[in-house]
């Protein structure tokens, strides 16, 4: 037996997982369902929107954590995905959810789908779609590198946005927040080659194959400074370099 | 005032009474006896300080130099002995036999956890790592509590030597570092003159005493977010990012500030240090009960007649701290509850004052040690009330990171806001206690961990007086204004106007030498009428 894995049981299964692996992704793989709005592969797991909670048994003690950022370290414990415990916060987590961005489709249907007819609490006004997950300031962060993006004030006052609600000097308007919100809550608006987001305005290249707008003239000259490509290499669109 | 070597003390002393003392004590070594503390009930009059009831079932210890000594002054703290447990551990001691000692005294954390201070100290030297961080928490956040901060205002060495100690103890290139809230300008102050001179003397930096080792200090200011009392969220604020925790899957001890082995204790933790490895961990071990060690400083406030900072045994009870150190409830009135733990606590009753106060009782009872704030409240005081003002404080000092605890403590404190309100209604207090499981349960740090406590202690204890508010609509102890009337007792008023005259929106109406009436549509409930009336004429329902 070596060390390095990890022997569990989820639901009863008996499985095992590379120590220190995070736990929700093992879950998605296994086939079971988890909701989830603050997980995305690629980026450091946050634990804000605390939907994937899982009860870790062991020993006679119980825990509650999000399954997002547990890591797998404990020898024989037995992970319950919808335990009583489990599924009733669950439930009331998705209402606080619901309560704060009623606008929200995909929350109310993610809701609706736990079988919420209407939550316990008074629906909030003005929330827009964001659910603070901070999906798109850890995209900016650790995939595309430039830190535009950021949370501000404490508490309830927590919001999302640039630098001082300012153009941020970094943004690259790369558009990697707006593809990566899982509720659709970043504007990203193109019209006669310029893209438009957080307040700022950038000219887009055309694909020297397919002639089309595909990404900002100014995200390529980042891109080719940064990873000293010649610019002309990525003057074509992902689609036509496929081709 | 206490004046040695006699130690007679003198309470309640004007400028204009210092000829006196000079003329009389000082010169001529009589007593002032007008001067001397006089028990309210009794009315004996106490010598010295000793004998004043208030400190004499104190056990100070960490307190005992505070305002004996200059703080400004190393020189005073050399002459009591300081550091001279320092030069023992650098000098005499293997770092695993101070380890040993810290392990055989008992010493728990003082910030709130309880962790065992020697075992976090074993993880921490045993971790790998480019540099070891040796960090004192004085982010003392809790409404009331101030223990930290009389510690490092009026002994900061102490805390300097608590830390070389654990820094030769922990070892591997110890780096310190203070983590203090700016809204303690003092303690920043007489810290940072404290670290100075040890400096200049040869105590920190390179070499220190000349015993091959390097370790120095540096102050942190803190923002006063009360989150960053935690150690996640305190190592975040450390490195300039924002104080908002992270999971622990890995222990701080092994990776914390900027990625390596850290050890965090709180202020009053490092101050227990020196007195272990100076007078050795037997004889600290006699001191407290079975599982807690010491003594405890407590922030004594609220409607108690002594109001301070206390320090006590482990194990003493609290009616021995509220009733023979605090000196009872004022004004002849009845004893309700108490807050031990600060916000993150919870409310202890009348059943509990025989309870030993050590780590484990307060958890068992609902409650926890925390930090040592304690509230203790009266007949008057609506106990739906005080866990609307504890969930209010900490909605606000949530980072906001987690659902459950930004936007669990919001509605629960909407919840609480309508149940005073007089808008309470049916199944309220089931959704109060469905929040309390979210909040608690299924958010990442101790924070959110621990703040339903307020909540869940006053329902388990008090839960008539939720349903008095939410059924009856009805306030029991006549705090929550929107369910209480003023009105005037006809057979008492006796025209005199007086209310008529402090009204702050006109809601009294009422000829001289004639019966007085309130206007309970315009009343606001601010209760001047009451504190005005000389005939006991205002009642309230």
């Amino acid at each position: 037996m070596s060390q390095n894995v990890i022997h569990f049981k989820v639901d009863g299964r008996e499985v095992e997982a590379p120590r220190g692996r995070m736990l929700l992704p093992e879950l998605l793989n296994m086939g079971i369902e988890i909701p989830t709005l603050c997980h995305i592969d690629g980026v450091t797991p946050y634990g804000a929107c605390r939907l994937c909670l899982v009860e870790v048994v062991k020993d006679g003690w119980s825990k509650i954590t999000t399954s997002c950022n547990y890591a797998i370290t404990v020898e024989g414990a037995e992970i319950l995905t919808s335990s009583e415990r489990v599924k009733k916060l669950r439930r009331t987590v998705m209402e606080l959810h619901w309560a704060r961005n009623p606008e929200s489709e995909v929350v109310e249907k993610m809701a609706r789908k736990m079988g919420i007819e209407k939550p316990r609490f008074p629906f909030d006004e003005g929330n827009g779609n964001c659910i603070l997950c901070g999906i798109c300031v850890r995209v900016c962060d650790e995939v595309v590198g430039v830190h535009a993006l950021t949370f501000s004030g404490r508490g309830v006052h927590r919001k999302l946005g640039t630098p001082f609600d300012e153009p941020a000097s970094s943004c690259i308007g790369c558009g990697a927040c707006y593809w990566s919100c899982p509720t659709d809550a970043i504007k990203m608006k193109e019209r006669g080659g310029v893209r438009e987001i957080w307040g700022k305005k950038f000219e887009m290249e055309k694909c020297g194959v397919c002639g089309e707008y595909f990404a900002p003239k100014y995200q390529l000259e980042y891109l080719a400074k940064t990873y000293k490509t010649p610019i002309k290499e990525l003057r074509t669109c992902p689609t036509c370099r496929g081709k | 005032m206490s004046i040695h070597p006699k130690g007679l003390f003198y309470c309640d002393i004007k400028p204009s009474d210092v000829p006196e003392i000079v003329e009389k004590t000082i010169k001529n070594d009589e007593v002032v006896e007008r001067l001397l503390y006089k028990d309210p009930e009794s009315g004996e009059t106490e010598m010295t300080e000793e004998d004043v009831p208030f400190y004499k079932k104190q056990n100070r210890l960490l307190l005992a130099q505070n305002g004996h000594i200059d703080p400004e002054n190393i020189d005073h703290y050399l002459a009591i002995g300081g550091y001279k447990a320092a030069s023992k551990a650098l000098f005499d001691m293997k770092p695993a036999e101070i380890i040993d000692e810290i392990k055989k005294s008992g010493l728990r954390g003082r910030g709130g956890g309880g962790f065992p201070t020697g075992k976090k100290w074993a993880s921490c030297a045993g971790a790998k790592g480019d540099a070891h961080y040796i960090i004192c928490n004085g982010d003392e956040g809790d409404p009331g509590a101030y223990m930290d901060r009389s510690l490092l205002e009026g002994n900061p060495h102490s805390i300097i030597e608590g830390m070389i100690i654990a820094a030769k103890a922990i070892g591997g290139n110890p780096v310190g570092y203070v983590y203090v809230r700016n809204e303690y300008p003092l303690a920043v102050k007489n810290l940072g003159l404290a670290i100075n001179v040890a400096r200049k003397t040869g105590l920190l930096g390179k070499d220190i005493l000349g015993s091959g080792m390097d370790f120095d200090i540096e102050i942190r200011r803190g923002g006063g977010a009360f989150v960053c009392g935690e150690s996640t969220a305190l190592m975040a604020s450390l490195e300039g990012a924002v104080g908002e925790p992270r999971a622990k899957h890995i222990h701080t001890v092994e990776s914390g500030l900027y990625d390596q082995p850290t050890n965090l204790n709180n202020v009053e933790t490092y101050a227990n240090v020196p007195l272990i490895i100076d007078k050795g961990a037997d004889w600290y071990s006699k001191i407290g009960t079975e599982s807690s060690k010491g003594t405890k400083v407590f922030s004594l406030v609220g409607k108690i007649n002594n109001t301070g900072l206390v320090e006590v045994p482990m194990g003493i009870t609290l009616r021995e701290i509220i009733y023979d150190i605090g000196g009872g409830i004022p004004g002849g009135k009845k004893f309700k509850g108490v807050q031990t733990g600060g916000p993150s606590g919870g409310v202890l009753t009348e059943e509990h004052l025989d309870l030993p106060v050590d780590f484990e009782s307060l958890v068992d009872a609902g409650s926890m040690m925390g930090s040592g704030g304690m509230i203790v409240m009266d007949e008057d005081t609506c106990m739906v009330d005080v866990a609307k003002y504890f969930i209010h404080f900490l909605e606000e000092e949530s980072c906001g990171k987690c659902t459950t605890c930004r936007d669990g403590l919001r509605r629960l404190g909407q919840i609480l806001d309508r149940i005073t309100d007089g808008k309470g209604k049916e199944g309220d207090i089931e959704l109060i206690e469905d929040l309390c499981d979210v909040i608690g349960d299924a958010s990442l740090c101790a924070l959110a961990g621990t703040a339903p406590n307020p909540v869940r202690t006053t329902l388990r204890y008090f839960r008539d007086e939720y349903e008095a508010h939410i059924k009856k609509k009805k306030c029991p102890a006549k705090v929550c204004k929107g369910l209480i009337t003023f009105s005037i007792d006809k057979k008492k008023c006796t025209g005199c106007q007086a209310c008529y005259r402090s009204c702050p929106v006109n809601a009294i109406s009422g000829k001289k030498k004639k019966v007085h009436t309130i206007n309970n549509n315009k009343c606001i409930r601010c209760g001047v009428c009451l504190e005005t009336c000389k005939f006991d004429a205002v009642r309230v329902k």
